[in-house]
């Protein structure tokens, strides 16, 4: 399973490394992640999703700052920073202040279980993916707290939406999920991705090891969607109806702080995705004969390249989705919620129980 | 049982089951929340407020509050004279101004008894129905928007920059033209008009199309609008609903075909009709309707004006114009079909002066907009922000 038999993680490689006494290698395990995310959100998030619906809608997107406008997401950044923070003088000031920070923790520390290599993972958890579900609900508490601490009715119809939304979308993705752990046998997310390699790349993953593993992955797709509040189920901070749900009040560090955080969940749902029912950090590619494609793109730095470019395409999806369809009404998303994807989803449930019993 | 009373509020009833059980019952407390939307809203297209009253998501009522753009267009009327008010229509509704200068050319025309050169009539024809697509390119992008679909706003926002540029070239400004005067046109339109016209029209029809495919079939938009906000013919001609909006209700009455002015009557063109079978009859799909189609009628109407439009050698278009516009003594009320509706100019002149005595200006979106208090009851927030953006209103047209 790991290169480095003696060591399970590179979090437990590093996690020792102390210099006098000082623990640094537990802040670079601890900083890693949140390095990636940062980068990922200013380099594909902010800049790619810009250029990504410039080209969709016939404009150019930034063009201004640096060659193709590659700097504008740092210029954007140094414009947040230097602009006022308000806390508005009705706002509840700690559930104001605390609720962008839950939010980003919620979507920070499911990084943890996300494995990016063979050993490159933070905790092989033994209940990963549960705990990559459950962790990722703490940002409702976020949600909630920063609608209500702001004092705004917007804020609160926001609030109260996404709490609905992403506390309904939890069962359909979680019985999505349960199909994978169950042709998987473990919740663990190393466990998950092991079983999917072999020397013929796709042919090994979940999504087409079974006859009806596409149900699961289609719902989990859609659920996914919702849980982060990109469109069309973007709901929460539907901007034309309420002005931007539950971040309107929030202005400089805290609202690129609301962003980071739902741009480090779009890359989180994507990598659950691609775990589950697409290999993660396998190749893709099939050994053919002599031609050892598989073989020579495997390996630590090819297995987080791997991952990262699978949630990556996702995230372009989510993207294209969001910037061609309108939005949902509150009711049709509770109805397409509880049912058409819960059903749904418990009837993949139960076929790939029975193929998983009965055929394979 | 026997109801006694109810004390303090509606939700607290005191009722005597037998002799001596008297039965206190309460409900939930819940109140209604006042939601002050607007006048900084996103999807109230300006400054536009509504007082709603909200149980949850639902709008119990919603009050709408005008006046944030009122400029006084009909006192300033007053003031100046009959040529020097066309700019001020220009900027009700800023969206179509060559529909309100024509509008109130008519009006002023009609007074004057004036005849208009037949080139006139059909290059105003022409720019009328050309900026006709351009409000309805911002009509339909913006209810896009109002309903979260960002892409298709931005791809009529870009077929109507080449209307603007079109338009630009004819009067030399993008929005607020001053280009139809009365009694004429402010200058004849450029040498190559007819060809880049021309070229539009080839240009925009595939376009148009492309909207239709993307937003109007999409499905997620049908079932936001389909049934939403209906309103039943004999209630929108009572309210005096005008233009799109009532062809949405299914009245068949458009003022080109049914009170002709200009060159329309010899032109053809169809007055388009929700048929029931893609939406309900009245309902928001419908307005989006009618206004999807009647860009393509405009494009026909541009094409026959093209095809009809005398060539003259060193045509003045300012020749008809009077040299001192001083109408006889008299009140007339002129109208024209407005990409919203009807709007007409009221004005009454004692004779003498070169300025009217009263100009009053009947504005369609106004009275479009005096149904909103019966149309959002009961609504859901984002029915009510469909139902705003199906009436498209322009505010400055609405405040004046």
């Amino acid at each position: 399973m790991s290169p480095l038999p003696f060591l399970n993680t590179w979090s437990e490689a590093l996690s020792g490394l102390t210099i006098k006494g000082f623990p640094l290698g537990l802040f670079i395990v601890a900083a890693v992640p949140l390095v990636f995310i940062a980068l990922y959100a200013l380099t594909y998030g902010v800049y790619g999703e810009r250029k990504i619906s410039a080209f969709m809608q016939d404009r150019l997107g930034p063009m201004e700052v640096g060659k193709w406008g590659i700097l504008q997401t740092l210029a954007d950044i140094l414009k947040l920073l230097q602009k006022e923070d308000i806390v508005p003088t009705v706002a509840d000031k700690f559930l104001f202040v605390i609720g962008p920070g839950i939010l980003f923790v919620g979507s920070f520390l499911a990084f943890a279980v996300l494995p990016f290599g063979p050993a490159f993972i933070g905790a092989d958890l033994n209940v990963g993916l549960f705990y990559a579900i459950g962790i990722v609900a703490i940002e409702v508490v976020g949600i909630l707290a920063a609608g209500w601490g702001s004092n705004n009715k917007w804020s609160l119809y926001g609030a109260v939406r996404s709490v609905a939304q992403i506390v309904s979308y939890e069962i359909p993705a979680s019985i999505a999920l349960l199909c994978g752990a169950m042709m998987a046998g473990t919740l663990s997310m190393q466990g998950i991705n092991v079983l999917q390699s072999g020397p013929y790349g796709f042919v090994h993953f979940f999504l087409f090891q079974s006859p009806v593993a596409w149900l699961p992955f289609l719902i989990y797709f859609i659920a996914s969607l919702a849980e982060v509040n990109r469109a069309p189920f973007d709901i929460p901070e539907a901007e034309s109806e309420l002005v931007a749900g539950y971040f309107t009040e929030y202005t400089g560090m805290k609202f690129a702080v609301i962003f980071l955080a739902e741009y480090g969940s779009m890359f989180m749902v994507a990598a659950v995705l691609s775990v589950v029912f697409l290999g993660g950090w396998n190749s893709p590619l099939p050994n053919i004969g002599p031609v050892t494609l598989n073989n020579w793109t495997s390996g630590p730095a090819w297995g987080a390249f791997w991952i990262i470019m699978k949630g990556f395409f996702f995230i372009f999806v989510q993207m294209w989705l969001r910037w061609t369809l309108p939005r949902l009404r509150v009711d049709q998303l509770m109805y397409l919620c509880w049912k058409v994807l819960t059903p749904f989803a418990f009837i993949g449930f139960v076929l790939t129980a029975v193929w998983e019993i009965y055929m394979r | 049982m026997q109801e006694l009373g109810k004390a303090e509020s509606s939700t607290t009833r005191i009722t005597r089951q037998n002799d001596n059980v008297v039965v206190i019952e309460k409900d939930l407390d819940t109140e209604h929340m006042l939601l002050s939307m607007g006048p900084q809203h996103p999807s109230t297209h300006g400054v536009l407020r509504l007082e709603c009253m909200t149980d949850g998501e639902v709008v119990v009522q919603a009050e709408p509050y005008l006046g944030y753009l009122h400029r006084c267009f009909e006192k300033y009327a007053e003031k100046v004279d009959y040529p020097g008010i066309v700019p001020y229509t220009d900027r009700m509704d800023y969206l179509a101004g060559m529909n309100n200068e024509f509008a109130f050319c008519l009006a002023v025309e009609k007074l004057l008894e004036i005849e208009i050169p037949r080139r006139v009539e059909f290059i105003r024809v022409m720019v009328a129905e050309l900026n006709r697509i351009a409000s309805h390119l911002v009509a339909i992008g913006t209810y896009a928007i109002d309903l979260g679909a960002f892409t298709p706003f931005l791809f009529c926002f870009r077929d109507r920059e080449h209307i603007l540029s079109l338009l630009e070239w004819a009067s030399g400004a993008r929005m607020l033209y001053n280009y139809i005067w009365i009694g004429g046109l402010a200058y004849d339109v450029p040498a190559d008009f007819r060809k880049r016209m021309a070229e539009f029209v080839t240009y925009f029809k595939p376009k148009a199309r492309e909207l239709y495919r993307l937003l109007t079939e999409n499905e997620i938009f049908v079932q936001r609008t389909k049934g939403i906000g209906i309103m039943p013919a004999d209630v929108a001609i009572n309210f005096g609903w005008s233009g799109p909006m009532l062809r949405g209700s299914g009245v068949d009455w458009d003022l080109r075909r049914n009170d002709p002015y200009s060159v329309y009557p010899e032109l053809e063109f169809k007055v388009p009709l929700p048929d029931g079978k893609f939406s309900e009859v009245g309902d928001c799909l419908s307005r989006h309707l009618v206004r999807a189609l009647e860009m393509e009628e405009s494009l026909k109407i541009i094409e026959q004006c093209l095809d009809r439009m005398p060539e003259e050698q060193g045509f003045d278009s300012r020749a008809a114009i009077p040299k001192r516009i001083r109408p006889r003594a008299g009140e007339v009320y002129g109208r024209a079909e407005n990409p919203r509706g009807e709007l007409g100019f009221y004005i009454v002149s004692d004779g003498k002066s070169t300025k009217p005595l009263r100009c009053k200006a009947r504005s369609s979106c106004f009275v479009n907009l005096s149904a909103m208090k019966e149309l959002s009851k009961g609504q859901l927030i984002p029915d009510l922000v469909a139902i705003i953006g199906s009436i498209d209103i322009v505010l400055g047209e609405v405040d004046r």
